[in-house]
């Protein structure tokens, strides 16, 4: 927070305002149960052409990030952490 | 041939049945042919508010399961000329009406008036559903609040999955005065979020409270509610008609008295 920013008093429709398009973006980017899956499945199956997944680890969801230009703006983002067991040999990669 | 508009929002409270009545009313007032039904079933409030609930003898219900005819059960409004009103049955629920039946329940009915309104009940479920089933086009009634408008942001994402593609937004319940100290979001900032077309922005009035309490619509009186009714009803009949200014009333509205 700027020190400026203290004298600055947001009024609270504008805070409403922020509030709602945050849990907005949240709300439509939710996929069903069932695309989450397919998306899941479809990672697994590209990244197991290079290298060994932990598929119990897996996991993926939708969240936001903040835009680097403005602090007060954010995007749906698709977050995936995926362990990997092992690096497969090169001589496999073609 | 006569349209089904649906009045929908999600969360509950925040004015569907208000708004029917007062639009009912003022299509009647204008000359138009009006059926408002009740498909909230179980919670029926439309009588209520229109002052008919001493008058109900069949409903929705009845109809749908054929124990007599759709005109037996509409209640012809003894104050407003050409306003009908088809009652929700008060003992049954939402499971009691399909969406199929209610389908074949507004192309009858469409057959014999201008506009059918279906008011719906809150929430996104079984009645939802009915009160969908058989309209040409929505209009979503929310008001400046973070739940309110994320609840109706909900319902123009269902109506889009079920292809209903002609939906417009009233902003309820508007206090101009709050707008501009910055502690209301105006309704171009309710526009903004939800990305859809503006029919009508209502203000709080207390004359709604006074109307409901006495069970006679106030749409069409000279108060600011009963304008942004009126402005309403013309823009359903497909006039251009520019929005109120709801500056005037600390200013006129004292001038004139009213």
């Amino acid at each position: 927070m700027k020190f400026s920013d203290l004298f600055k008093k947001k009024g609270s429709s504008d805070v409403a305002k922020d509030r709602l398009k945050l849990v907005l973006v949240s709300d439509r980017s939710s996929c069903s149960p069932e695309i989450m899956e397919k998306i899941k499945n479809d990672i697994i199956e590209v990244l197991s052409k290079y290298v060994e997944i932990d598929k119990e680890g897996l996991d993926i969801r939708i969240t936001q990030v903040e835009n680097e230009e403005g602090a007060d703006k954010s995007s749906p983002a698709l977050c995936a952490n995926i362990p990997i067991k092992n690096m497969k040999g090169q001589s496999k990669v073609k | 041939m006569g349209e089904v508009i649906v009045i929908t929002s999600g969360k509950g409270g925040v004015g569907k049945t208000t708004t029917t009545a007062n639009i009912g009313t003022g299509l009647a007032k204008l000359g138009k042919k009006v059926v408002l039904v009740d498909t909230d079933i179980g919670l029926r409030n439309l009588d209520v508010v229109l002052g008919l609930e001493n008058r109900i003898v069949y409903n929705l219900v009845d109809v749908v399961e054929e124990n007599c005819k759709p005109k037996q059960a509409l209640i012809k409004s003894k104050k407003t000329e050409g306003l009908y009103l088809l009652p929700a049955a008060q003992t049954r629920d939402k499971t009691s009406v399909t969406p199929d039946q209610m389908k074949e329940l507004a192309k009858e009915l469409k057959k014999d008036f201008d506009y059918v309104f279906m008011d719906c009940p809150a929430g996104i479920e079984q009645g939802f559903k009915n009160a969908i089933a058989g309209a040409d086009r929505a209009l979503i009634v929310t008001t400046p609040e973070v739940s309110a408008v994320r609840d109706a942001d909900r319902i123009i994402g269902l109506l889009e999955a079920n292809e209903m593609s002609d939906t417009k937004l009233i902003v309820n319940r508007l206090r101009q005065d709050m707008v501009k100290q910055g502690n209301m979001m105006s309704a171009d900032d309710v526009v903004e979020v939800l990305e859809i077309g503006l029919i009508g922005i209502v203000p709080d009035d207390e004359n709604i409270v006074i109307a409901t309490n006495n069970g006679e619509p106030l749409a069409g009186d000279d108060s600011l509610a009963g304008q942004a009714y009126m402005n309403i009803c013309h823009r359903i009949m497909g006039e251009d008609v520019s929005f109120l200014d709801l500056n005037k009333k600390g200013f006129f509205a004292r001038l004139f008295g009213k």
